[in-house]
């Protein structure tokens, strides 16, 4: 019924952080999840992609260095496509995602908390329903717990140098489409120079 | 300088390298990626099998996951989902950041005021974002930045099409003059 309380004092403690984090990140907010799918706001995206770039470095290294081992989902591929068409419809129309919107319940919101009551539902229709939709999840086949460097059998090095890479041009084009006024003085700095 | 614990708010810059971070710790820690939706399909299955006890025998999830060494428990995960909602509580108090309107500013533009439809929209969308997250097994956080900085193929398949779904499902309900309202 219980993990070791060690286990559970670690959790909670690596949650109060995740959950601080997404509040301070404005993510926890409607405005702003909507915002980056309307295209409006950019904060859901810069997040992420930071979160992952870092993060990759880092996990890749304890995992080279024998302190840690990965845990791939396996690619299921009925219960992927047809989870993550059910998952997008009911994101955009909540307006908050799993975790962020149990930090918008931390930070008053009463939509998000009613949100949180139909995912423990969804939850619960999901354990229900189980048997019923083995066929779904395994209908198209199952791909494994197979990470991008195993199916092209290169260097995961490699790909996390190409998230760096990758984070590097976004940084770039952030740059030069959000600091018109500075890209502005600058040539005319320039031009008196 | 002001002290950034009562900040409204942190560049995501700063916020995306204390996830990444963090997620260096919990693996290194815990052995264990950072994700939310595996702790609400334990309590559901925890309440389904309180509420009915012969669930676990007629419904070959518990067999599965007892067979897969994950039988449903109170764990590390299902604690850090309360730690999410201690750690957003106490950063909003610090900083003031509270929201208390139930229906956000976009939403009444297009569906207008009235908080019934809103939660009713709020329960039922919930419930079919939490159940694709479990068909898929993960959600933003356990494939979408968990997943993808593993380098999972199912991860990568999962969020883009979950935000390529999110988008066109957004621009339905909104349209392009929604922007003008976030």
């Amino acid at each position: 019924m219980f993990e070791s309380p060690e286990r559970l004092a670690l959790g909670l403690l690596t949650g109060i952080v995740f959950g601080f984090l997404l509040q301070k990140g404005r993510v926890a907010k409607f405005e702003v999840i909507v915002g980056q799918f309307l295209f409006k706001d950019w904060t859901v995206v810069k997040t992420m992609g930071t979160a992952v770039v870092v993060g990759a470095i880092g996990v890749h290294a304890l995992v080279a260095a024998d302190m840690a081992s990965l845990h791939i989902r396996p690619a299921l591929f009925g219960g992927i496509l047809a989870g993550a068409v059910c998952f997008g419809i009911g994101m955009a129309v909540l307006g908050y995602c799993p975790g962020t919107s149990v930090a918008a319940c931390g930070e008053g919101r009463r939509d998000a908390m009613v949100g949180v009551l139909g995912m423990f539902a969804g939850a619960v229709v999901f354990i229900v329903a189980f048997p019923l939709i083995q066929p779904i999840i395994n209908g198209l086949g199952n791909g494994g717990t197979i990470t991008l460097p195993q199916l092209t059998g290169t260097s995961p090095w490699l790909w996390v140098a190409g998230l760096v890479a990758g984070g590097m041009l976004a940084l770039i084009i952030t740059w030069f489409t959000s600091y018109r006024p500075l890209q502005f003085k600058q040539t005319h700095e320039t031009g008196r120079s | 300088m002001a002290n950034p614990f009562f900040q409204k708010s942190w560049t995501p810059y700063v916020v995306g390298a204390g996830i990444g971070v963090l997620s260096w710790f919990a693996f290194a820690t815990a052995d264990h990626p950072l994700g939310v939706t595996t702790a609400f399909e334990k309590s559901a299955a925890l309440s389904a099998r309180a509420v009915m006890p012969t669930i676990e025998h007629s419904n070959e999830y518990f067999a599965k996951k007892a067979a897969e060494g994950k039988p449903p428990k109170i764990d590390w995960e299902w604690m850090l989902v309360i730690g999410v909602f201690i750690g957003a509580f106490v950063s909003s108090k610090l900083s003031g950041d509270r929201e208390s309107a139930i229906v956000p500013p976009l939403w009444k533009w297009r569906f207008g005021p009235s908080a019934f439809p809103r939660l009713v929209v709020a329960f039922l969308s919930g419930g079919l974002m939490m159940f694709g997250a479990r068909l898929a097994q993960g959600c933003t956080s356990g494939h979408g930045i968990s997943g993808t900085l593993q380098l999972a193929v199912s991860s990568w398949i999962f969020i883009i099409i979950a935000f390529t779904v999110g988008t066109i499902t957004t621009f339905l309900l909104y349209g392009k003059e929604g922007a003008r309202h976030v």
